[in-house]
């Protein structure tokens, strides 16, 4: 029996952004009437696949891709998001795409209005046509119904709760004739439990009508109740693609999360339990888009605790939280003494020093030359770096110190630059994290916040930026948490790591942990 | 000589060059429509003297990440009050100056720092709300200055002996004294305002020290990047007000220097559109609205002041007609919105 051609096949998909090869090789089917589960850690390569398939500018603009995307057999490429579109594709986003004064069944047909002659049309052509409102209204319902939900078709979608926009959504997308693949990302992220289980039942409900669907979520309980089948993505590579029921959760976690363990020795150092170096009771820290609700965490002196966890959580918020860069509440006793929240000179005061994840935002001046980034902070929060005349009444910047200062980093940071004089802006990622450990070296930082320091750099500089961490630690008995996305790295230099979910710790686990409890952690 | 041709315009910039060279055509052409070289000259150093200080009043204002000192008529107020309490005073010459100026700064700090107060508040566009803050200020002060109790003879309306004139003259106080301080005469025509030029020299070296200070640096990082400057520890909206309070004070200095040499005190409309010339000069220079150095201003002054002297006076002489105010307004406002579509491009 000659096999069907699927709906959609990716055949050796890659992708690169500026020489970093973010997707492999992919390859994977979708068949009509499937719901196929992509599921993969931040990073691996599932938004990249989304575009791709969505003709979105982000792709062209950086050199289109690699491989083919077949849609029934036939080979297809989308320039834009509405080539696409007309092609039979139905995306909803993880934000949401609503225009929030129109109603439901206006935004459901929005676009794509039933509409009526009137005499401006001769003049004006057909943009100016009348709107048949009760014939929309009539399509809108029967979108909904299809779904298997009700949302009155009058209700404006700023009156809406969360659950019913991504219904309308949703509605929105099949009410189009002519769409067969629906692309979700992240449907269930913004939902109660009960809501995504409608959700989930209108997806199940929608697929036996000949639509395929690939399903974003990072609930694998989800995947397994919901989906067909489902593809692991790691580091841009499809790790496996097995049909749900022959898998279970815990095994679609470790493939998740687990790399082939061993790759850098784990390290073990001596770290004593007893010197706890920051007590965190019940912190609060309002960081849009990563909201800490109530952490409790101990920190102990010397060590290096990873802190991990899916985007959203709350990871990145503790570094920022207590740097005082995002309002924060708790209480927290730093040294045995109390620790004042919102208060970013006393935090650097007291030995605190952040390397941001926000890199070119927070971490740098790109306009100004190397040596005043470096030596930045430190001048400010602790005036290193000035002359002084006249007996102190006026200072200014030592710069034959710092142009020194910034040589020594320059050379055993390895940053290739022109010199201390170059501007920021003309390094390379991996360069531009260089400078930022270094402005916080300068500091001599007791405890050290590293937040995501590899991010959107280079696998040689990643190395040499842990190793950096790493020996830092050693050598000065400085405090590190480290914030990541990705786990191994954070298992290959930490002595603890703790896990972020939901804005608390979720659990802490040594680094020689089973890759399937991290997995288990986060979801 | 290619590749030192090259880097020239590159760090020198078209807009100079051409600018520059244009300059340079005028001078050229000048005698051959019987205008005087020597006076020439004169004219654009004079005007050079006058006019700098009121254009670094730009700089701390840019560097803050304020935007454009559009609100410069403030400051401009300040120094005005300065000099209207001297000449009350009676006092001549350099006393004159110094009291003037000594006035003057209070008055600017305290201006200054209400202004900055509603500066802080529009972030995102200070630029329209300063041009405001500037215009409706003089609106204000064109009622002060009827009001003000200054009775001088040489300052109040003849008439009533109430409210100042419109155009007051300093002849008797403190006309040309810092101008005059080393000048020289060369033949007829020449005469070189040694310790005008002087004075802004010092002006831009110490407005230079201030920004190699720590809160100098702090400042110009609040400007590039209010985000790190925060996550190091500094007050931003400290190092805003601080920066209006700078430039407003360099204006009040800056309106008294332009005083001296021009003769005149000139009230109620007078400060209205003194920011636009000022403004255009160090963009010309080469400033951004993000960036502004002691370079750019000099460069800057130099040649708007240079163009704005020259290109009037030849033009007319070539065409036999009064196109020189026009040809002002079309230099001064084109070149603000030149700078303002300018965007910088950077190479990796």
């Amino acid at each position: 029996m000659k096999r069907k051609e699927p709906l959609l096949r990716l055949d050796n998909v890659g992708k690169e952004f500026f020489g970093n090869k973010v997707l492999d090789k992919v390859n994977f089917s979708v068949a009509e009437g499937e719901i196929v589960g992509l599921v993969g850690e931040n990073g691996a390569g599932k938004s990249t696949i989304m575009n791709i398939l969505f003709g979105s500018s982000v792709i062209s603009s950086t050199g289109g891709y690699e491989g083919k995307v077949y849609l029934h057999g036939s080979e297809v490429s989308f320039a834009n998001p509405f080539e696409a579109l007309e092609a039979g594709l139905g995306m909803v986003h993880q934000e949401f795409s609503l225009i929030p004064g129109f109603t439901a069944a206006e935004n459901i047909v929005l676009n794509r209005e039933t509409t009526q002659y009137n005499f401006m049309v001769e003049l004006f052509g057909d943009r100016l046509s009348d709107l048949d409102r009760e014939d929309m209204i009539l399509r809108a319902c029967k979108a909904t119904t299809r779904l298997g939900i009700n949302i009155p078709p009058d209700t404006l979608v700023s009156d809406m709760s969360v659950g019913q926009k991504q219904f309308t959504e949703i509605a929105r997308e099949i009410e189009n004739a002519d769409t067969k693949l629906l692309l979700l990302d992240e449907p269930t992220a913004v939902l109660t439990e009960s809501e995504a289980r409608t959700l989930m039942d209108s997806l199940r409900r929608l697929s036996p009508q000949g639509l395929g669907i690939i399903f974003i979520s990072h609930r694998l309980r989800e995947i397994k109740e919901l989906c067909d089948r489902v593809v692991v993505l790691r580091d841009g590579l499809v790790i496996s693609d097995v049909p749900t029921a022959e898998t279970e959760i815990e095994q679609i976690a470790e493939w998740m999360v687990g790399r082939k363990v061993g790759r850098t020795a784990v390290r073990k150092k001596d770290i004593s339990q007893e010197s706890v170096l920051l007590n965190i009771k019940d912190l609060w820290v309002d960081m849009p888009g990563e909201t800490l609700k109530g952490l409790d965490l101990d920190v102990y002196e010397g060590e290096i605790l990873g802190v991990g966890g899916l985007a959203g959580q709350g990871k990145l918020a503790l570094a920022n939280g207590l740097m005082g860069i995002f309002p924060a509440r708790g209480e927290v006793e730093y040294n045995g003494k109390p620790f004042p929240l919102c208060d970013t000179a006393k935090a650097i005061d007291g030995g605190l020093a952040l390397i941001s994840e926000d890199r070119r935002g927070l971490g740098l001046l790109l306009d100004e030359e190397l040596h005043l980034n470096i030596a930045f902070t430190a001048l400010q929060s602790k005036g290193l770096f000035l002359k002084k005349y006249l007996c102190g009444l006026l200072t200014q910047l030592d710069f034959q110190e710092t142009i020194r200062r910034a040589n020594e980093f320059i050379e055993s940071l390895n940053i290739k630059c022109t010199g201390p004089r170059q501007r920021v802006i003309e390094l390379s990622g991996g360069n531009q994290q260089k400078v930022c450990l270094a402005k916080a070296f300068v500091c001599e930082p007791k405890l050290l916040f590293a937040s995501e320091p590899t991010r959107g750099i280079d696998v040689g500089a990643k190395k040499m930026v842990l190793d950096v961490l790493r020996k830092y630690n050693e050598e000065y008995n400085t405090t590190i948490i480290m914030t990541s996305s990705e786990l191994e790295e954070l298992r290959s230099i930490c002595d603890r790591i703790a896990i972020v979910s939901e804005g608390k710790v979720a659990g802490i686990l040594p680094p020689d942990a089973k890759a399937k409890e991290f997995g288990l952690l986060m979801s | 000589m290619k590749n030192f041709l090259k880097k020239l315009v590159e760090s020198a910039g078209w807009a100079r060059i051409i600018i520059g060279l244009f300059l340079l055509l005028l001078f050229i052409i000048a005698p051959f429509v019987q205008v005087r070289l020597d006076t020439s000259i004169q004219d654009v150093l004079v005007r050079v003297g006058m006019n700098g200080v009121l254009v670094l009043a730009m700089v701390p204002m840019i560097r803050s990440g304020c935007g454009l000192n559009f609100g410069l008529p403030v400051g401009i107020i300040a120094g005005l009050l300065g000099a209207l309490v001297a000449v009350e005073m009676n006092l001549t010459g350099l006393t004159a100056i110094f009291t003037a100026i000594l006035i003057s700064l209070p008055i600017a700090v305290l201006l200054g720092f209400s202004y900055a107060q509603i500066i802080n508040r529009v972030k995102g566009s200070e630029m329209m709300i300063a041009t405001y803050i500037g215009f409706s200020s003089v609106a204000l002060m064109c009622i002060g200055w009827m009001i003000l109790p200054f009775s001088h003879p040489t300052m109040v309306w003849g008439f009533t002996g109430q409210g100042l004139r419109t155009t007051i003259s300093v002849a008797d106080a403190f006309q040309d004294v810092i101008s005059n301080i080393l000048s020289f005469q060369i033949g007829d025509f020449f005469y070189f305002p040694t310790g005008m030029l002087i004075f802004f020299g010092l002006a831009c070296y110490f407005v230079h020290l201030f920004f190699k200070s720590k809160t100098g640096i702090a400042m110009t990082a609040v400007g590039k990047n209010p985000s790190f400057a925060r996550s190091s520890s500094v007050n931003i909206d400290r190092m805003r007000t601080l920066s209006v309070i700078f430039s407003t004070a360099l204006g009040a200095i800056g309106i008294i220097i332009y005083q001296q040499s021009f003769g005149f005190i000139q009230l109620y409309m007078g400060p209205f559109f003194m920011a636009f010339p000022a403004i255009a000069a160090v963009l010309l220079g080469g400033a951004s609205l993000k960036n502004a150095t002691i370079t750019h201003v000099i460069v800057g002054t130099f040649l708007f002041q240079g163009v704005i002297t020259m290109a009037p006076s030849v033009i007319n002489s070539m065409m036999q007609s009064d196109l020189s105010e026009i040809i002002r307004i079309i230099l001064s406002n084109g070149m603000i919105i030149y700078a303002l579509t300018r965007k910088e491009v950077y190479k990796r």
